[in-house]
């Protein structure tokens, strides 16, 4: 048996109650959109790139506190960051949430609040939704994105 | 005391619950370490172990292919698949066992009508009425068949509580209608439609009538010839029965005019190279070895619920229902989705500021089992703008502990997040 508050951290709570960089980018030169079919969640995310850096990003849409909070977090940590940076925060993330083997929290930051998830295997794609959504960004792709 | 009056006197008095509960060997289980709160009913029911080990006594002592052995085995296989056919036929009222197709679920039943009866008698200009409370399963196969013979497909808009717009069905319903489909008892909402009236109308202009009866048949008693409906689908897994079993009554009439829906064994009487005789109602939509045991536990459950009475179960559904919504509403912050006149065991709902999903975690680790998410119904969660709700779906052996328990449960949602 799982502590809910391992999962509903307060940085968790909070990010969904006021989410960061929430709403549209009217400078974005990248918009792509992400959805669960399975339960409906769904988002844009809104990317400005100046050469290989994330100028800036935000998100708007509809979804669970996991998703909302890992979208909110998962902005702040992009702004201002290079493209391979993002890619490797994007592999760091996954593993954060899907692998079973010792992980060091420490070096994930704030993103660690949402190590709680992996607890929660149906809930693991709310969380990794936005990160597919950039990985897709990353990649140059221009269909919408799902987690199914 | 006479017979008779001794078995009214059973029919009315309230169900013993406990015991009932004790049928239900799932039911007695912990989950997170609470006692679980099974509320997930209008996605699948539980088993009682009626049916359970009826369908193992058939693997244990006559599994065998029905309808070609002359060994003693198939027959018995046979007269078994047979015996669960002739309960449904009684179960819905139809006229014949002939009306009684065997398919997988209500999904295969619906695109079945769609791809036999539609594709063969519609054609561009006709027109195809369903509603906005349709589970995709009866919207899916329709945009398919339109896509296929250039018909149109057109929706009943429902009103605030969840209620279909009865001025608008008569204004869509034209003599241009060929089939009207809907669904008896909404799956994310609760409202039980008022069929019959709609029916009426429809034969009126000429359409036939389609009947999902997914979320009705464990709930209501339903009269096939009552209702006078032309097709009627039911699953057997929302009924007490094992997954991959369901029903398609159709009017024999109609089902002996359509072309088979698949092709294989059991559903002819000949086949040379060049030509193949079909076999009788209702062999020709039964294609390939059916689901026996499915089958066999279907006619289990309906045994079970007859020895009940769904009039017993429908009236304690309705005071459960009753409670819960008391109780709900007393919930601050939360709204209930569907609170149409008639309604049965749905209590479809929303937390402001919290989603669903999240109801659905906090709840489930709480040991208490909801549905959370659109219901496969998106048109219904796009007319009331939501994303999602959180349902719990009532079976009558449910409580009015249970209830406690998930109101209690809601309240520390509410905590966790305020």
């Amino acid at each position: 048996m799982f502590d809910l508050q391992d999962l509903y951290q307060e940085v968790i709570v909070d990010h969904n109650r006021s989410p960061r960089n929430f709403g549209k980018l009217e400078t974005a030169n990248h918009v792509l959109e992400g959805f669960n079919p399975l339960c409906g969640d769904r988002l844009t995310l809104y990317v400005e790139t100046d050469g290989d850096i994330i100028r800036n990003i935000s998100f708007d849409g509809s979804g669970c506190a996991i998703s909302v909070a890992s979208a909110s977090l998962m902005t702040e940590a992009l702004k201002g960051k290079h493209m391979d940076e993002a890619r490797r925060l994007f592999n760091e993330f996954h593993d954060l949430l899907t692998k079973d083997n010792d992980i060091d929290l420490d070096t994930y930051g704030k993103l660690a609040a949402l190590a709680g998830v992996r607890a929660y295997p149906s809930r693991v794609k709310c969380a990794t939704l936005c990160w597919h959504t950039l990985n897709a960004v990353l990649q140059g792709e221009q269909t919408p994105v799902s987690t199914e | 005391m006479n017979e008779s009056v001794a078995a009214e006197n059973l029919k009315t008095m309230p169900l013993d619950i406990e015991q009932i509960r004790r049928d239900f060997p799932i039911l007695h289980q912990q989950v997170n370490g609470k006692p679980l709160v099974y509320l997930d009913n209008a996605a699948t029911a539980q088993k009682p172990h009626q049916v359970i080990e009826t369908v193992a006594a058939y693997y244990r002592l006559d599994n065998a292919n029905v309808h070609r052995g002359v060994h003693t085995l198939s027959q018995r296989a046979t007269d078994a698949y047979e015996g669960a056919r002739e309960k449904v036929k009684t179960f819905l009222n139809a006229a014949s066992e002939q009306e009684i197709v065997f398919v997988r679920g209500a999904t295969e039943g619906i695109n079945l009508v769609a791809q036999s009866f539609g594709r063969e008698s519609l054609q561009a200009g006709d027109e195809i009425l369903i509603t906005e409370m349709e589970h995709h399963s009866n919207i899916v196969p329709w945009q398919m068949l339109c896509e296929q013979t250039g018909a149109t497909l057109k929706y009943v808009s429902i009103n605030d509580a969840g209620e279909l717009n009865l001025e608008e069905f008569d204004r869509l319903l034209t003599d241009k209608t060929r089939i009207v489909a809907l669904v008896h008892i909404s799956n994310a909402l609760g409202t039980i439609n008022p069929v019959e009236a709609i029916i009426r109308k429809a034969h009126a202009v000429g359409a036939r009538v389609l009947l999902d009866g997914a979320q009705a048949a464990p709930h209501i008693a339903v009269d096939v010839q009552a209702l006078d409906c032309d097709f009627y689908v039911l699953s057997g897994h929302k009924l007490f029965a094992p997954t991959g079993i369901g029903v398609l009554y159709g009017k024999q009439s109609l089902l002996e005019s359509m072309p088979p829906y698949q092709g294989g064994g059991d559903m002819i009487k000949m086949v040379s190279m060049k030509k193949t005789l079909y076999n009788d109602l209702p062999y020709k939509f039964e294609a390939g070895t059916p689901h026996i045991s499915g089958a066999i536990g279907l006619g289990a459950a309906i045994d079970y619920l007859n020895n009940i009475g769904l009039d017993r179960i429908q009236q304690y559904e309705h005071e459960l229902l009753e409670y819960g919504s008391r109780v709900l509403a007393g919930i601050d912050d939360l709204t209930i989705k569907g609170t149409a006149a008639k309604k049965t065991s749905i209590l479809s709902f929303v937390l402001k500021g919290i989603h669903p999903h999240d109801i659905g975690t906090i709840l489930d680790n709480e040991g208490i089992a909801i549905r959370a998410g659109h219901h496969c119904a998106m048109p219904i969660m796009e007319r009331f703008g939501l994303p999602a709700t959180a349902r719990a779906s009532l079976a009558f052996y449910n409580t009015r502990e249970e209830i406690d328990r998930l109101a209690a449960a809601i309240i520390k949602c509410r905590e966790i997040f305020n």
